[in-house]
């Protein structure tokens, strides 16, 4: 199922500057998005989920105009050709 | 940057900047803002084996955590993605800080860093590779350490000058905790250290220990200062003795040895820990030239009204030059700098962000090529022992 991630900009070195990345996903939800996505670019996750599996406290994912956290986390499932976006929350200093 | 200059690392929360001066420490060249809106709590110079190196931990707000590096003085910095100090899987917890960088001087390759949540991290390979040292991650007293008022980190590590299995840690709050089998196993080493803020007032840990400092010719002399109370140990930490003798506060976080005098401690008190800035808004270091016994203020060039000022466990470096000079950091953004052992003091640098940590690198010179101490060690003699290099 094909899969487009939109990438803040402080991501994208980390996703060869590229500010979207288009993927075939191998399952149904966002958590299987995001593994696809660190398959080709490894360091990647890191940045969005912690080392135990949970998404960074200052990170927002939407899929399409709706945050995960609403819609059942990263088991969250995915539409066709869905658009996710990947964004700082609006905090920090 | 000269040959035989000194360079201040100086961290702070919204990037890293160096300050760069000749041996005469006279006038300072401060660089733009390094790893720009990152939080930097540790810096480090790796002067060993030729390199030119600066480190520093940088955390995004957002992202999380990750070690750069620069070889070339801050022209450029290591690629984000080498993101490698990384709890395993099965640890179940996460990253949130890096709050030191260690890098022992009698080895090549060997690196530590301290992380919050408390845990030691290593690396074999001058910083390649990172591993968790499992021995203190899988401390029974760990699940009964209580973050501090900066979160549960490991902010001080002192690996021995002289036995590279030996290396002392500090925890806030968990106290002290040393091993002597290279991190395989460690041992609490708090005798003495009160804990002010705990019923049981001399626990066998739980205190909140700020900063431990030692001098690489008296490895078994540590001093440390603590939430509340200053010590030292001439038994390797074994025990601790009270040392506040004469100081107009023994709350702090930032404490420093002489690079050439064993017995010269220099500290920065501040009132206390519910109004932590220095008493009677008098910026003052305190130094004592005999091991704690007695400390005199050194205000020469400080301001000494007015002066709120705070500065955090790493905010206070030395350089090894000879006299040495003296570097502080205050959360107002302020750098101090004395080229004579503290006897007289400069603004470096005003205006910059509030300060996390302050290092001095000494520039063109292998760190292993150190200048020997004026005097002579106090500390008792311990046999040296190598750790075989991997």
């Amino acid at each position: 199922m094909p899969v487009t991630f939109r990438l803040p900009t402080y991501l994208r070195p980390w996703a060869g500057g590229q500010r979207e990345v288009e993927l075939e996903t191998a399952g149904p939800t966002i958590a299987d998005a995001l593994r696809s996505l660190a398959e080709r670019y490894p360091a990647l996750l890191d940045r969005v989920l912690t080392e135990t599996g949970e998404v960074r406290q200052h990170v927002n994912i939407f899929v399409g105009d709706e945050s995960i956290r609403y819609t059942g986390g990263l088991a969250t499932p995915l539409p066709t050709k869905a658009l996710v976006h990947i964004v700082p929350a609006v905090s920090g200093g | 940057m000269a040959t035989n200059g000194v360079m201040l690392l100086i961290g702070t929360t919204k990037g890293a900047f160096l300050a760069s001066s000749s041996g005469s420490r006279s006038r300072w060249q401060v660089s733009t803002p390094q790893l720009q809106g990152h939080q930097v709590y540790a810096m480090a110079y790796d002067g060993r084996d030729g390199r030119q190196r600066i480190w520093a931990a940088a955390q995004s707000f957002h992202f999380g955590s990750v070690l750069r590096s620069s070889d070339d003085f801050g022209k450029t910095w290591s690629a984000q993605e080498n993101a490698t100090i990384k709890f395993p899987a099965d640890a179940g917890v996460a990253l949130k800080q890096i709050w030191q960088i260690a890098i022992p001087e009698n080895d090549l390759q060997l690196m530590y860093c301290g992380v919050e949540p408390a845990a030691l991290f290593e690396s074999r390979n001058a910083g390649e590779s990172w591993s968790l040292v499992k021995g203190l991650f899988d401390h029974p007293d760990r699940r009964r350490w209580e973050p501090g008022g900066g979160g549960l980190c490991l902010h001080t590590i002192i690996p021995d000058p002289e036995d590279q299995n030996r290396i002392h840690v500090a925890i806030s709050t968990g106290g002290v905790y040393r091993t002597e089998d290279g991190g395989k196993s460690w041992r609490s080493r708090n005798q003495g250290i009160r804990a002010e803020f705990l019923p049981n007032k001399y626990p066998e840990f739980g205190q909140c220990v700020h900063k431990i400092a030692q001098h690489p010719s008296a490895p078994n002399r540590l001093f440390l200062q603590n939430h509340w109370g200053l010590y030292r140990s001439d038994d390797g930490g074994d025990s601790w003795k009270d040392m506040a003798n004469g100081v107009p506060s023994d709350f702090g976080f930032a404490m420093v040895v002489h690079p050439h005098e064993p017995e010269s401690v220099y500290i920065l008190p501040l009132e206390s820990d519910q109004f932590r800035c220095v008493p009677e808004a008098k910026l003052r270091v305190y130094r004592s030239r005999n091991g704690g016994r007695s400390w005199e203020a050194l205000t020469r060039g400080l301001p000494q009204a007015q002066a709120f000022e705070t500065v955090l466990r790493d905010g206070m470096a030395t350089d090894w030059l000879d006299p040495a000079g003296i570097y502080f950091g205050t959360r107002s953004g302020k750098v101090y700098g004395s080229a004579n052992g503290g006897a007289s003091w400069n603004l470096i640098a005003g205006g910059l962000p509030p300060i996390t940590c302050v290092k001095a690198a000494v520039i063109g010179q292998s760190t292993t090529a150190r200048p020997k101490p004026k005097r002579k060690s106090a500390g008792k003699k311990r046999p040296t022992r190598a750790r075989p290099r991997r």
